[in-house]
Parts: C-alpha cells; structure tokens; sequence
C-alpha cells in the first residue's frame, strides 16, 4: 500500500493534535508513517502515540542540528526518508515553519506543492485536497500533478481517529547539508493554560469594541467558562490590547473551530479569511449594521460588558 | 562596496474587492483593482531601513507579473527604493509557486544581489513559501518569518516568533530574509518620493532574458492542478437579538441548544 509520510510537529515532547489529524487524513490515501524529528528521549513516547493513531511505521531521528539550525536538517530528513521510503505522498501541518519544510522538500522531491489543505480525499491519480481561499469565498479542488504530492494541512480539517498500528521504530541517520540560519536563543512561548488558537473546538475573540487591554478579561472569562481559546482581531492587536500570537485574521491565526465568538469585532475583510470557515459564527457587538452579522448563525445586537458576563454566568450555571 | 538588497514585490488584486477566478481557474485580474501586497510594503521598509542604516546600499525592488504590475513597482519606488525589475512574458501566466521561484531566483541572480528580502506570504495565495523555494534554489540561508531584523558586518540577524517558541536566528550574507507585519509600520510614499519615483530606473525581462524556456513555467508547466473551483455559499441568515436585559441568557439558550454547553 501506499506509503504516506506525515511529519510530526511536537512541544514538549508531547504530540501536538495537528498531527493526529494529519495521520487520520494519511488513511484515506495510503498508508501512514510517522516521522519524529529532534525529539531527544520523547521519541518513543512520541510513536507509541502515533500508532495509536494508525501509523505503521515511525522514522526518529535525532541531532542537535534540528534545534541549532532553521528549517533546513528538517528538510534534509523529511527528504531523505521519503525518497529512501518512496513515499506516495508527504503531508505536513499548515504552520510559519511547516510550509518552509514541506516547500523545500517539494522542490527537492521535484514535486508540487499545495498548502493550507482544509480537506483531503483520495482521487484518480492521487490525493484532492481543498482549500479555502480568497477570505474563504472559495472552495478549491487541486490536486499535484507533478511527483509525489508534498501537502500542508490547516488544524482542525478533521477529527483524529483513534486506529492502532504497528507503530515499527526506525531509526534514520540524517546527512545533514548547510546553508542554514543559526538559531542564537531559544525562548518557550508561556503557556496561558487555554487551548491552542488554531485547534480549539471554541474561540472566543475580542476586537475593537472591548475598547482597552483590561477590557479583554471578559473575553477570557467566558473563553474560560467554555473550555474555549481567546482570540483578537487585528485592530485589538495593533492597539496592543492583546498579543499579536493570538490575532485571527489574514496575518495572524486562521482558525476553523465549531464554534466562533466574536465579541465587538465589525468583520472586516481581514479578520473574516481568518474565521470564515468556522461551523458556527455568533456575534455580540453594539452596532446592528456591522458586516460580522452577515455571517452569524446567532447575533446580540448590544453591550458586550453585558452581554458577556450574563452569558458567562449563564454557562457556568448549566455546567454546574 | 555597497550592499545590494533586493525586495521581491507582487501585484495583487485588492482583498477589500470582489475577489474572483477567470475561466482557466486562474487569477481573475480583470474583475478588481491591483496593488502592491500589503505585506510586501513591509519588505521594502525594512529594506529601506537596512539601507538608511548602512549608509552605502542600494535597493531594488523585483516583481514577475503582468503590464499592470508597474504599479507595484512604482508604490514601491515612491517608498524610496532606488531601482526596479520588472519581470513579464505572457508565457507566465498560470505558473505555479515552483515555477514562479525559478523565475525570480534567476530574476535575482542576473540583478545581483547581497540580501533577498521578501514579506511573509502574499494576500493572493497566501502560501508564504516562495522565501524559503528562493533560499533552496540560491543555494542560501533562509532567515524568514521576522518581526524583527538588523544587518551588521556582513551578519543579518533577526527575531523570528513562532507557535512555540521565540528565537533569535542569523546568518552571513548572502542570505534570503522575510519579514511579517509586526516587523514595523510600512511609510507611506511622500510627494517627493512619488515625484521622485517617475526618473527612477525599471529593467524588464522577458522569459528569453532568463534562459528559461516557456515550457517550464505557465499553466502547462504547472507541478500542480485545480480541478475545481467553487465560490462558498453565502451563509444563510442567523438569528439577530436585540439585548433588552436578557441577551447573555438568550445566547446561552441557543448554545445549549447546539450542544455547545
């Protein structure tokens, strides 16, 4: 059967979700093996994980080289196995760093490239992915015409399917080229205890109606009360309000939740490729005409500092 | 002698417009207004910047694209770039991302250069690979996605924010930079400058120029293929509520309803 590689992005030593779902996608076109780049000693915990995820082989290999250098020793490994492996397809996450790898190994594959699938499907000839562009006005069907296809996956495409595999160690020696950026310091982002933006089931963002930075706790409040992440659109952001990591939008995150709060955000143009596409859209914002309430399922035409904590209240009473 | 820095620019059409696809699931730049991507406004500040504190650069600034993307090139002339390459050939029409970084690696090698500097993805495709494809095919350190970037003694250094981690990344020149939207607010061109602009220098290029055959780029040369293209359903209208005291526990309501709580 086919072999469809999937590169692994983890933190800590842990998997992150994004990956999970690659491997569920990797089952509709092939078979999937997992390959762990510079884990260390997470490794095996690593691909014991993915294999309860389906995939029937697991490639790690380890150096300093993939901490000490951008991009590059990814390439060079993620290169290396597909061709020695034959892979049928490569599929990476959607991410700053995750479309540099898989771009460069592409073209050293000699292979098309498609990035920010929302979905994948096996077609004649190859895997279809579809993506969502022009602010998500658009549903695109491509496919790579050209070699193995090399594909980038936005989170939350699909849900990880829990399917157990061989999970088969095999441990690969790198031959590490040059050409790369030294990386001087590495600093952790801090965790804020919430959910990833991009692969949280909810999303709750503040813009321009929260009015200033300690305006932002009611967000957080009721993003808490729902378990959910804390988003911000562009404006928030540029007035400093909230940290750039967390604005949705065109330049910042593009998220797909099941469900999206929006919390005094018009819905410009910019902020709406970021959130379009998500499965249900409400909006709580004082202005009736603002364009947002096009887009909603539900809609409070009011005060968010309201609204908000009524809501807040409201849900942290049902929970219990 | 100086430092050569080149910024690769595209003309896009306008987000804020009726974004659509001509027939051959290409572009349709017909259908809205043109402009200099707004993230690149962000490469040529920074290119700007560079040079103002080196004191002895020249910057140039490169775009492949059609008759109509001069415009782009004279945004960004009237910024204060010193020079332009325009790359066009009918032939490019419908390339892909690998073919297109084909073309402006051999765009910059017949320019010259000591620092490539791109912004983080376009407003178009928005793929943000077409730094990382310059740095594989030059043969070049890429220091990409930085929202913050210095040049000194020959090193560039920058700070590049990613999902996990923070880090502090450099590498000799030459090397192939680009810069996200947090790296500094872009200027806006002055009269001057725009007036300026008009004397300044653009070389064109035809595919000939480039030793590049026609069928290596273009729709026909394309490493990958749509199959189909389908605009998205408007949503259908939701339900609006007006608070008058109650509107948290109506929307509470509703997303109980939708097994949200």
């Amino acid at each position: 059967m086919a072999e469809i590689l999937v590169l692994v992005d983890h933190a800590d030593g842990v998997v992150r979700k994004p990956a999970l779902e690659l491997l569920t996608l990797a089952r509709r076109v092939g078979e999937p093996s997992a390959v762990v780049l510079g884990a260390g000693a997470a490794a095996a915990d690593i691909a014991a994980k993915v294999a309860e995820f389906g995939a029937a082989k697991v490639y790690v290999a380890d150096g300093a080289e993939f901490a000490d250098y951008l991009v590059v020793p990814k390439v060079d490994a993620l290169t290396q196995i597909a061709k020695a492996a034959d892979a049928a397809a490569v599929l990476v996450t959607s991410s700053g760093e995750g479309k540099e790898i898989a771009a460069r190994v592409a073209l050293r594959l000699g292979s098309g490239i498609i990035t920010d699938a929302v979905d994948l499907e096996a077609g004649d000839g190859g895997p279809v992915a579809t993506q969502s562009v022009f602010a998500a006005s658009f549903q695109v069907k491509s496919k790579v015409s050209h070699g193995a296809p090399v594909i980038t996956v936005k989170p939350n495409a699909v849900a990880p399917e829990a399917v157990a595999a061989a999970g088969a160690v095999e441990n690969v020696t790198v031959a590490f080229t040059g050409n790369a950026a030294k990386v001087t310091s590495r600093t952790p982002r801090v965790s804020s205890g919430r959910p990833e933006l991009t692969e949280a089931a909810i999303v709750v963002s503040g813009g321009r109606g929260v009015g200033e930075a300690s305006g932002f706790r009611v967000v957080e409040e009721l993003a808490d009360s729902l378990g959910a992440a804390v988003g911000a659109s562009r404006a928030a952001v540029d007035a400093g309000w909230y940290p750039h990591s967390n604005q949705v939008g065109q330049t910042g995150k593009q998220v797909s939740p099941q469900l999206y709060v929006a919390a005094g955000i018009s819905g410009a143009i910019q902020h709406r490729a970021g959130m379009q596409t998500s499965k249900t859209i409400v909006a709580i914002n004082k202005d009736a005409e603002a364009p947002i309430f096009e887009l909603v399922d539900y809609g409070v035409v009011g005060d968010l500092f309201e609204v908000l904590p009524q809501l807040t209240a409201e849900v942290k009473a049902r929970k219990g | 002698m100086s430092l050569r820095i080149v910024v690769c620019v595209k003309y896009v059409p306008d987000a804020t417009g009726d974004r659509r696809f001509a027939d051959d699931h290409t572009t349709d730049r017909e259908a809205v207004d043109g402009l200099l991507s707004e993230l690149d406004e962000y490469g040529v500040e920074q290119a700007l910047r560079i040079a103002e504190a080196s004191g002895d650069a020249e910057v140039t600034v490169l775009t492949v694209g059609p008759d109509d993307a001069k415009d782009a090139l004279k945004k960004a002339l009237s910024m204060g770039a010193d020079k332009a390459v325009h790359v066009n050939d009918e032939d490019i029409h419908g390339t892909d991302v690998i073919g297109t970084s084909a073309i402006v690696a051999k765009a910059l090698e017949k320019t010259g250069f000591d620092l490539v500097i791109c912004g983080m993805a376009s407003t178009d495709g928005t793929m943000g690979v077409l730094p990382a494809l310059l740095a594989e095919r030059l043969g070049l350190p890429q220091v990409t996605l930085l929202s913050e970037v210095s040049v000194e003694d020959g090193t560039v250094k920058g700070r590049r924010d990613g999902d996990a981690a923070t880090e502090l990344v450099e590498a000799a020149l030459p090397a192939v930079v680009s810069v996200t939207d947090q790296s500094g607010e872009a200027r806006y061109p002055s009269f001057k400058g725009i007036m300026a602009a008009k004397k300044k220098p653009v070389q064109s290029y035809d595919l000939d120029d480039l030793g590049i055959e026609a069928d290596e780029v273009g729709l026909g040369g394309s490493w990958t293929a749509v199959e189909t293209v389908t605009e998205r359903p408007a949503r259908t209208a939701g339900t609006i509520v007006k608070d008058e005291g109650e509107g948290g526990k109506q929307l509470a309501g509703y997303l109980a309803d939708q097994k949200f709580i």
